[in-house]
């Protein structure tokens, strides 16, 4: 006969992710994604999609190993953050799979999806902090979100990860008061907050000064090692991101051009490749964008653009 | 001259259904805010902190109008009814007027003006900042957590400020009417209390006060929802709050009142 009661031991998958005594809320089946033994966490698999019928990724195929941090490079409107947001599961591609923890995102329902999103972190672009809340606040509001923990402990986790990214000292500005590399890192202490398996980085050093742009650089690759968690970063800033990556994939125009390890692309002769990383003016992406001839735009119709 | 009609057809029909389709997207947001109210009711105090936002902090425009609001009815009505030897009706004219009429309407309006465009654009800030974006990916549902706890706080706060405007309107008209003008006190206390009903003049206001706050809130909050994440479609948001509120509240008064007061 099965043993029934409180004190039964964990026998299902989201039992034995959770553990006794976890904090975690009591939450129905397949609250907590269940991890698959997977060589790789991330999938993508043969992925078009488009807005409306606008294409805008066109057979993707890439793969994120466990522990490695991983960039996603690009001209602006190629497609990375697009990218990202499959991932998320937040847009479903028009066709192909995505698989995160070898699980296809597209075809969870929304208590599955929000169950793996418990394991993601996502830090956006601007930070996107809670604006009506204070930097500790922000860092504790998924701790209490999607805990049972006491204050007193919220408090320590919280000061915990702030203290990571330098800023215990600030927990009680407010996003107003901070300035961008201050808000960039707290917003990287809310994405890990609950220490996630996966931490999606989107335009990571976006408007910062070099010494902020080191240092979140630098702690993504930290904090990485000391999670032990997985990362995929995109960026259009090459040097700052080839410091700290294991692997590059390089888009264009919606697919995926080249890919290789930061010394690959560095050596690469491909003409992008070589524009973007060295941010030469011209080449096969042209200066000027694709129009009319200039003679006709100014009136003039001998010349030509 | 028929390609230019057919022409204008076809963007009347497509505004037709733009609008139609709009409609049906605002009713299944609706929809999902009130399925997905079990977080506002679990953790009342996110209500409570909306009522803050949206009851008390709106009390003063609210207590001003209503003085000024209860002061010149009583002015205007003694105005016409001394000419009639009733000069002590006017309390009944300023209570049922506010009771029925001005209370809940006006007070809807300034709520809409105050309390709905705050509402809209605060999570239209929040979408274009991409604040709503990061609850979603931290797993946290943003209509449970960000628009339902605000519908039901301006829900529950728009009987209180409708039933405070009233009560300070009858104080103004009390004011004017007693104090300034010499109506006789106990007459316009008791003929006052004598014309109002209970059930058919005060339930009837307070119903009408929460018809309005679910039609204010639900407007408020979709509007912001379904912004355009820039300042510019905000801004488009937070006016149209205010003008389809207004709309809304004047049009649904219509129809509140002929259904309540058909001269029973």
């Amino acid at each position: 006969m099965e043993k029934q009661g409180r004190h039964q031991a964990p026998d299902t998958p989201q039992d034995r992710f959770r553990g006794p005594g976890s904090g975690l809320k009591s939450i129905p089946f397949q609250a907590v994604a269940p991890e698959l033994p997977v060589e790789n966490l991330v999938e993508v698999g043969d992925v078009d999609f488009s807005y409306d019928v606008r294409p805008v990724l066109k057979g993707i195929n890439m793969t994120v190993p466990r522990g490695k941090v991983v960039s996603i490079m690009g001209l602006s409107g190629c497609g990375k953050t697009t990218l990202l947001r499959l991932i998320g599961g937040t847009i479903r591609p028009s066709k192909g799979v995505v698989r995160v923890a070898g699980r296809a995102v597209h075809e969870l329902d929304q208590d599955d999806l929000y169950a793996m999103r418990r394991r993601m972190g996502m830090l956006f672009q601007f930070g996107a902090l809670f604006t009506d809340m204070s930097a500790f606040d922000n860092v504790a509001f998924q701790i209490r979100e999607h805990t049972d923990l006491p204050e007193s402990m919220v408090q320590d986790l919280a000061l915990m990860k702030l203290n990571a990214v330098g800023l215990r000292g600030a927990a009680h500005m407010m996003p107003s008061e901070l300035s961008g590399g201050m808000a960039r890192r707290v917003a990287l202490a809310r994405t890990i907050a609950l220490d996630p398996m996966l931490i999606m980085y989107d335009e990571p050093f976006t408007g910062l000064d070099p010494i902020a742009m080191g240092v979140i650089g630098d702690l993504i690759k930290k904090l990485n090692e000391v999670l032990g968690a997985t990362s995929i970063i995109v960026t259009h800033d090459v040097q700052e991101s080839l410091k700290i990556v294991d692997y590059v994939y390089f888009m264009a125009d919606g697919a995926v051009v080249t890919e290789g390890t930061p010394d690959d692309i560095r050596r690469s002769s491909a003409p992008f490749v070589h524009q973007f990383v060295w941010g030469e003016f011209d080449g096969p992406m042209p200066f000027h964008y694709p129009g009319l001839a200039a003679g006709r735009d100014f009136g003039v119709e001998a010349s030509h653009a | 001259m028929l390609e230019r009609v057919a022409g204008a057809m076809r963007r009347l029909g497509r505004q037709f259904i733009n609008a139609v389709w709009r409609l049906g997207y605002a009713s299944r947001f609706f929809l999902l805010v009130l399925l997905r109210s079990g977080t506002s009711f679990r953790r009342f105090r996110l209500v409570v902190k909306e009522v803050y936002f949206a009851g008390v902090m709106s009390l003063i425009i609210i207590i001003v109008s209503g003085l000024f609001v209860g002061m010149v009815l009583a002015l205007q009505g003694y105005e016409t009814l001394q000419k009639y030897g009733s000069a002590e009706a006017v309390g009944t004219l300023v209570a049922l007027s506010l009771t029925r009429e001005l209370g809940p309407v006006v007070s809807a309006l300034l709520f809409a003006s105050r309390a709905g465009s705050a509402m809209t654009a605060e999570i239209g800030l929040m979408k274009a900042t991409e604040q709503i974006s990061a609850m979603e990916m931290m797993a946290v549902d943003p209509i449970a957590r960000v628009v339902g706890p605000r519908f039901w706080g301006g829900l529950i706060s728009m009987p209180l400020l409708a039933a405070m405007f009233s009560a300070v309107g009858v104080f103004g008209g009390h004011l004017i009417a007693v104090v300034l003008i010499g109506v006789d006190e106990g007459a316009f206390w008791s003929q006052m209390q004598n014309a109002v009903d209970f059930r058919y003049d005060i339930v009837n206001g307070v119903i009408k006060s929460v018809v309005f706050g679910v039609a204010v809130t639900a407007i408020a909050l979709f509007e912001g929802y379904d912004a355009p994440p820039t300042a510019e479609g905000v801004s488009h948001a937070t006016t149209r709050t205010v003008v389809t509120s207004s709309l809304a509240i004047l049009g649904l008064d219509f129809v509140l009142t002929a259904l309540m007061f058909r001269g029973a």
